[in-house]
């Protein structure tokens, strides 16, 4: 989500400043700095557009008039909010419109059908993250609050495939538990939604920094690599590359270390009993659990040294120069023995085939993300922007026939009752959420369908105007992941 | 805003100009960095319509002359509107750097207000051009505009009436979108037009200065924004603490400039503003009143 999507860096211009094309003026932006119409800013080499909300509290911080953003929180059903206030600005007595989130309703065609795009920004007070980082470390215990600034703002999930999950966020946390804890999950929200980095901690586990689309960084250490697999399907992908370089392989893993002599793929290949002896609980042939306990080492474990795991070898299998090779999931650990007259393993120098076997696997290992999906349920006022029949909207969106989007993501929409839906915040523009102090997030959402669709839920059909007359800076379109 | 239509996914046209209606019967025209709110009075409709009509190639006309227009003002550009900041620098060319670009502001509301008039007749009429305001007022109008402090307070009120021979008013300083040389916080002028009154609020807003102060911060526009007109120039970017004497020092350079202005017949009023210290200046023959609040 960084290089490759940026929205047309400059070509010719310096890497610290970037060429905007939101209009045909082209600023080169500076790091930092907004453009010519202060709407488009340089963030990190990305081209932001400017959080609306960020300009009306610079207002208010100024002490100008501060617009009463969708005050008391519900929306009367004004599309164009007609009657909107606006910020007061230097000179004249009239007024300069201020760029706070308005909704649209407009129509254009597309493949021959007349499509009607309803574009909006919902006040979520149902709402969270669901959260999932690419590790096996430990970063805590399964239902451990998440904390941040020493307010619980989730916990931790399920452990998945390569990854951990976190939930945070949600009404509990919002509205439920004391007001800091409120304000606090709601901002930790806000920024991790807008992909910026929030550290939280988990209870009885690890310091976490996390950044969607970014590695996280577990214990003040950035993950590099999620595991190729688990140990004993490394054993199982690996096993012919090692044959004739190493006598035994084991792969260390806290859920299933793998053992190559004793493992399925290492018979097949005919590879002889080692007299190997792991300490851990045996699975079945040549898997091993609880090898160690959870930790920021060896393929998830708490080991520095792999040797920690073996027990001595059987004299009565084991040979002298028996040659043991010992590498973790990612490969980013690997180490290389020999046995000693004593059958004692005694480091040496790899064969080259094994070095590169190590190399192999780090590079079958894909890169650790953060991964921050958004999720939030659209509620009776937010469908009544809509259509004037909200439940038809519901249906509609239930029968597929309208398209659910947020701020151009697609989003999953989950069945049953309600339109509670989630999708990938790296798919949106920056800065494409906001927040009330309800606390509650604001989140832009947009259902997309049928003009004749449109019309039959009962749509606001005499506010709907062409994609051209609206087809502003504010409603920029921008490459998935890029900036807005 | 950040949400978009999710079909026009394919390809995104570069944004063009954009008209919608505001509250109020005011017209609001957008393109790029350009923000107008259009008021009439009298053939209100028709008048929206030349506004719209003359803006939608606006900016494509400025764009196409940008780097001329971005250089100290030398040779007459083509297109209408740069003429029209052309003209406006040029009497202060000699005394010192400035390009066109210190009156793009108010010289793109001035042509919309002239398409406006020809249009149709007007009884009164405004183009805001973010704070940057061409006017025009029919027999017997009035106008009441409202000068604000940067902490959003009303620092005073322009009355003017026809025919005071004002066209336009505009503000500079450190408060406003554009770089200073100076430390005004800002400086509001009336002039014949918009224009003229931009380009000397940008030239007195420059002379409110303490050159060589401790407390100023100031960096080369450049750095700030690469393709800024005032290129190497030191631009300032925050000012410290003042005391008394500097405030009145700065204010007083500030004000001789006015005066010469005024003298040359270039702005009919001007009102400075620095650190809660208000400078009111006008000029008798023909001019607005300017009140203190």
């Amino acid at each position: 989500m960084t290089d490759q999507t940026a929205p047309r860096p400059g070509r010719t211009a310096p890497a610290d400043k970037i060429r905007c094309d939101a209009c045909p003026v082209l600023c080169y932006i500076a790091e930092g700095r907004a453009g010519a119409c202060d709407r488009y800013a340089n963030r990190g080499g990305q081209l932001v557009r400017l959080d609306p909300l960020t300009v009306i509290e610079a207002n208010a911080a100024r002490g100008g008039s501060e617009v009463p953003f969708l005050a008391g929180a519900d929306w009367d059903g004004d599309i164009l909010r007609a009657g909107r206030p606006f910020v007061t600005a230097v000179g004249a007595g009239t007024t300069y419109p201020d760029y706070k989130p308005a909704p649209f309703i407009v129509s254009q065609e597309i493949a021959g059908v007349d499509m009607v795009t309803v574009v909006t920004e919902g006040i979520f007070s149902y709402c969270g993250a669901k959260v999932k980082i690419d590790t096996d470390r430990h970063i805590g215990p399964e239902r451990a609050p998440v904390r941040v600034e020493g307010e619980p703002i989730g916990h931790v999930m399920t452990g998945e495939y390569g990854s951990r999950m976190l939930s945070l966020g949600g009404v509990e946390h919002l509205t439920g538990g004391s007001k800091k804890e409120g304000r606090v999950t709601c901002d930790a929200l806000l920024r991790l939604c807008n992909r910026e980095p929030v550290e939280m901690t988990v209870d009885g586990g690890e310091t976490l920094v996390l950044q969607a689309g970014r590695a996280p960084v577990i214990g003040g250490q950035e993950e590099r690599l999620m595991r190729v697999g688990c140990g004993s399907a490394t054993i199982g992908m690996f096993a012919a590359e090692w044959l004739g370089h190493a006598d035994e392989v084991v792969v260390v893993d806290d859920h299933i270390t793998g053992v190559l002599s004793e493992h399925q793929a290492g018979r097949m290949l005919g590879v002889p009993p080692t007299g190997i002896r792991i300490a851990g609980h045996r699975s079945t042939p040549g898997r091993y659990f609880r090898v160690a306990e959870p930790g920021p080492g060896w393929g998830g474990t708490n080991i520095e040294d792999p040797l920690a795991i073996l027990k001595p070898f059987d004299p009565a299998v084991a040979w002298p120069g028996l040659r043991l090779l010992m590498i973790s999931t990612t490969g980013e650990q690997w180490a290389y023995y020999e046995l000693d007259e004593g059958l004692v393993p005694r480091p040496a120098a790899a064969p080259a085939a094994l070095r590169a076997s190590a190399e192999k696997i780090g590079a079958n290992c894909e890169p650790s993300l953060t991964s921050v999906l958004f999720m939030g349920g659209a509620g009776g006022s937010l469908r009544a922007g809509v259509t004037t029949n909200p439940v038809k909207l519901t249906r509609s969106v239930r029968q597929a026939l309208t398209r659910v989007t947020v701020g151009g993501a697609e989003a999953y929409v989950w069945p049953g009752g309600g339109i509670t839906i989630m999708a990938d915040v790296t798919e949106m523009p920056s800065n494409a959420f906001g927040y009330v102090p309800t606390p509650a997030l604001v989140a832009p959402i947009e259902f997309t369908m049928r003009l004749e669709d449109y019309a039959a839920l009962g749509g606001h059909m005499s506010r709907v105007r062409r994609v051209e007359e609206v087809l502003t800076p504010a409603v920029r379109r921008v490459a998935p992941g890029g900036a807005g | 805003m950040t949400a978009a239509p999710a079909a026009a996914a394919a390809s995104r046209p570069m944004a063009g100009p954009v008209a919608a209606r505001l509250p109020g019967d005011r017209l609001h025209l957008q393109h790029g960095p350009i923000d107008l709110v259009i008021g009439a009075t009298g053939g209100r409709e028709a008048a929206f319509a030349a506004a719209w009509d003359r803006f939608r190639t606006v900016l494509p006309e400025l764009v196409a002359e940008l780097g001329l227009l971005r250089r100290a003002a030398g040779p007459r550009p083509r297109g209408a509107v740069a003429r029209r900041m052309h003209a406006a620098v040029m009497p202060h060319a000699p005394a010192g750097f400035i390009t066109p670009m210190a009156a793009v502001a108010g010289a793109v509301a001035d042509e919309i207000l002239a398409a406006m008039r020809a249009a149709a007749p007007l009884s009164r009429a405004y183009v805001n051009n973010g704070g940057d305001i061409a006017l025009w007022l029919g027999p017997g109008q009035a106008f009441r505009a409202a000068i604000a402090t940067l902490a959003g307070q009303v620092a005073g009120h322009i009355d003017l009436a026809a025919g005071d021979g004002i066209g336009g008013i505009a503000t500079s300083g450190t408060g406003g979108r554009s770089f200073t040389l100076g430390i005004a916080d800002q400086v509001t002028v009336l002039a014949a037009d918009a224009a003229a009154a931009d380009a000397a609020a940008t030239v007195i807003a420059n002379a409110v200065n303490l050159p060589g102060h401790p407390a100023i911060a100031r960096a080369p526009a450049r750095s700030l924004q690469p393709d800024s007109d005032l290129g190497a120039r030191l631009v300032t970017t925050a000012v410290g603490a003042l005391t008394a004497a500097e405030i009145a020092r700065a204010l007083d350079a500030g004000a001789a400039v006015a005066r010469d202005l005024a003298a040359r017949g270039l702005i009919r009023a001007a009102c400075l503003m620095l650190r809660g210290e208000v400078r009111l200046a006008r000029w008798p023959q023909p001019a607005g009143s300017l009140a203190h609040a």
